[in-house]
């Protein structure tokens, strides 16, 4: 308890003595910036949708001319770095902003000020970047922005600058708020919370934040340098001034790669979350869970190059990076063991939150197996840049991370709002987003199979190909119409939803152990903590982890 | 578990590690085009390690003398401590000078950014540093402020010595740049 006084908050920093929109936009809560974070990225999710229904309406038959080709440009790439910078990173930013702070007992971040700062200045890398419609037009380079495309002789429009100043203000942000996740974690838990009982989200959000601070860098340094090319009229990325295009490659990658997990990381936490409430039994395997967390930072930063298997790498570098790509498999894979295996005997209630969860194991696992299978470069060779590939990282981003965000969101929405959210309308979206899920992208398994490149606005009829876009983009639009019934939900449960008390799950971590929504200081009192679970301890003293471990 | 004063200090650390990834890129690059290099300046015909080193020892001899600072802070020792600081800031204002003065003869002999890969690369490492030199005199004149107002042990953080780290920090790069600019580049070619 000490802990938390110490941490010394100004009293006048705590917003809620100002009313209406001034006390969210000049909060250092660290629950009104994690509402704040996932309303703007609920925002971009809408915007990002549209871009992507807009692609598959323009895909819906072959040789359609609905939308122009630059059009199509900027919408995939718009669409890509929506999803992925303003989508899901805030959005899992903004999950561990509202819980880790409660689930280790603490009142606030370590920083509530830079806390803030990162959101705004995301929010405002964001609108930089959308401004870019008013500005001349979208980026289209994608959303890699290859070199030298992306460079000011192929791109003269202001587009891509827009894309890099954004994509920089989101990295800076990101970055600070990494640093404020590790220096809360390690100074703020409450007395008791070892290392070692921390709750899985919190171990994720920890080693997510250590990748955050070594991977944003790496991006802003590229970004820096295009910027310079595009200003000054330099060429480092540009080969027709003497540069490498590669080079840019190599940057962008070994940020992409860890970027990857970053995006992942906590949706493994919620999943590790939901999982064991829902099966009434601790996790299986609690130090592989969180050890092979950390295996896979430090192996994400090896696997950069399985991006760039058909530049021509020789025959070693091919080896070593389809090597470490596999490797990075095992840890991910051991994962998938030990959700599997907490089901396994327990009483599983399937909420929403939890049939999100284990459709999470289904589709995941078959986004890793897609991405193994890159990892055999001569396959990758023939299959880069098909809609195989498309239908891989949509498997391991939508059927992984989205899936892991909505099972997130179904979860903590009663401790957010305080109230429940319908699980009727809960089984629609989710049937809805399951089926829509996978008659949009299996199919693209097959499409790319058959050769289909990505990035092409239009096709010619060959065989299949209708057929197989049509149900694809069938899949697009039932999306669509399952992120209205979300919306409805979200609606009704904050309109009509039932009250939902302290701990309506009957869960086991600190955030559970206060009210719904929580009060500006958090807690009245932490329980105490002698355990991984301390609810379960508190509700059932003769049966506490701790006794049941030593007996 | 660590003390809640010490957070600005990790903070700063887990910074510096995402600094220390960021130049890591820009001297890659640097030393990528110096090994291949193209027609007009490199750093061997451009550069003059010799003055810059010179203005590069007042960079060194500031992590001394900020050394000296945080120990009269320790002490307390308020004027040693204002003093030690003014020393610091007045050092790398002095590398600042020399780096200006660089920038401008090298500017006034046609060597400017977009000139070649060797321009580009050496200019946006070393800029990028003295943009950090620039962020860590920002910095520091706010801690000369707060300590001769005397309430730099006001806070509930030890914010002098998250400064201090990242001046280290920044002249340590300086250390790195300057070897593989100004010596090796300059001296292996």
């Amino acid at each position: 308890m000490s802990q938390i006084v110490e941490a010394g908050v100004a009293p006048n920093l705590i917003a809620s003595e100002r009313a209406g929109l001034l006390a969210w936009v000049a909060s250092v809560d660290h629950k009104q910036i994690g509402i704040l974070y996932i309303i703007s990225s609920m925002l971009f999710f809408l915007i990002g949708g549209i871009e992507a229904l807009v692609i598959r309406l323009q895909l819906l038959a072959p040789g359609l001319h609905i939308i122009s080709p630059d059009t199509f440009d900027q919408m995939f790439t718009m669409h890509g770095t929506t999803m992925i910078f303003l989508f899901v990173m805030p959005m899992l930013t903004g999950f561990s902003t509202y819980v880790v702070p409660l689930m280790i007992g603490a009142r606030d971040m370590a920083f509530p000020r830079l806390n803030a700062m990162s959101f705004w200045i995301q929010l405002f890398g964001g609108v930089i970047l959308y401004f870019s419609f008013l500005a001349g037009g979208a980026p289209n380079a994608g959303w890699f922005s290859y070199t030298p495309l992306s460079e000011k002789a192929y791109s003269s429009l202001a587009g891509v600058d827009y894309w890099i100043i954004g994509i920089a203000c989101i990295g800076i942000g990101t970055l600070a708020a990494g640093i404020n996740f590790v220096v809360t974690i390690i100074c703020l838990r409450v007395e008791g919370l070892t290392i070692r009982r921390l709750p899985l989200f919190v171990w994720m959000t920890l080693v997510n934040s250590f990748l955050m601070i070594g991977a944003l860098p790496l991006l802003n340094a590229a970004l820096a340098i295009l910027l310079v090319d595009r200003f000054f009229n330099a060429h480092v990325f540009d080969p027709a001034g003497g540069g490498s295009a590669l080079l840019w490659q190599h940057y962008f990658w070994a940020f992409g790669h860890p970027e990857v997990y970053i995006m992942i990381l906590p949706a493994f936490g919620i999943i590790s979350e939901v999982i064991p409430v829902f099966s009434r039994k601790p996790i299986y395997g609690y130090e592989f869970v969180a050890a092979s967390t950390v295996a896979i930072a430090f192996l994400s930063f090896t696997v950069w190059a399985h991006h760039m298997f058909a530049v021509g790498m020789s025959h070693i570098a091919n080896l070593a990076f389809g090597i470490s790509s596999m490797l990075i498999a095992v840890p991910t894979g051991v994962k998938i063991f030990n959700w599997t295996a907490t089901m396994y005997g327990g009483r599983i209630r399937f909420t929403t939150a939890m049939m999100f969860a284990v459709a999470f194991l289904i589709t995941f696992t078959i986004g890793g197996l897609s991405g193994v299978s890159f990892a055999v470069f001569p396959l990758d060779w023939q299959l880069t840049d098909t809609y195989y590939l498309v239908a891989h990282f949509h498997y391991v981003l939508f059927g992984g991370s989205v899936f892991g965000i909505f099972a997130g969101f179904y979860y903590w929405f009663p401790k957010f709002s305080g109230r429940m959210m319908s699980e009727r309308l809960g089984a629609w979206h989710f049937w809805l987003t399951f089926i829509g899920f996978n008659l949009t992208f299996f199919i693209q398994h097959v499409l790319g199979l058959a050769g289909m490149p990505r990035r092409v606005f239009t096709y010619p009829d060959l065989p299949g190909w209708a057929a197989m876009n049509l149900i694809s983009s069938i899949g697009a639009f039932m999306l669509g119409i399952s992120v209205l019934v979300f919306l409805w939900a979200i609606f009704d449960g904050l309109a009509n939803g039932d009250e939902a008390g302290d701990n309506p799950w009957d869960a086991w971590t600190l955030e559970w152990a206060t009210t719904s929504p929580p009060p500006p200081e958090n807690f009245d009192r932490v329980p105490p903590v002698r355990g991984r679970r301390p609810l379960w301890d508190l509700a059932h003293p003769d049966r506490a982890d701790e006794k049941v471990a030593s007996a | 578990m660590i003390s809640i004063r010490e957070r600005g200090k990790i903070a700063v650390g887990l910074f510096i590690f995402s600094e220390i990834n960021f130049f890591l890129l820009l001297i890659i690059a640097y030393v990528y085009y110096h090994s291949l290099p193209g027609p007009g300046p490199t750093a061997a015909t451009a550069l003059n390690p010799m003055r810059t080193g010179m203005f590069s020892l007042a960079l060194f001899a500031s992590s001394a003398t900020i050394w000296m600072a945080s120990r009269a802070s320790r002490r307390p020792d308020s004027r040693g401590l204002a003093m030690w600081l003014s020393f610091t800031i007045a050092l790398g204002v002095l590398f600042m000078f020399g780096q200006a003065r660089e920038y401008y003869d090298l500017i006034a002999s046609g060597v400017t950014v977009s000139r070649n890969l060797f321009a580009t690369t050496f200019f946006t490492l070393t800029g990028f540093h003295g943009l950090h030199v620039m962020v860590g005199l920002v910095a520091l004149s706010i801690t000369l402020g707060l300590a001769r107002a005397g309430k730099l042990h006001e806070h509930t953080t030890d914010g002098f010595g998250a400064v201090e780290w990242y001046w280290h920090f920044v002249d340590a790069v300086w250390v790195v740049v300057f070897s593989v600019v100004y010596l090796w580049g300059a001296v292996a070619s």
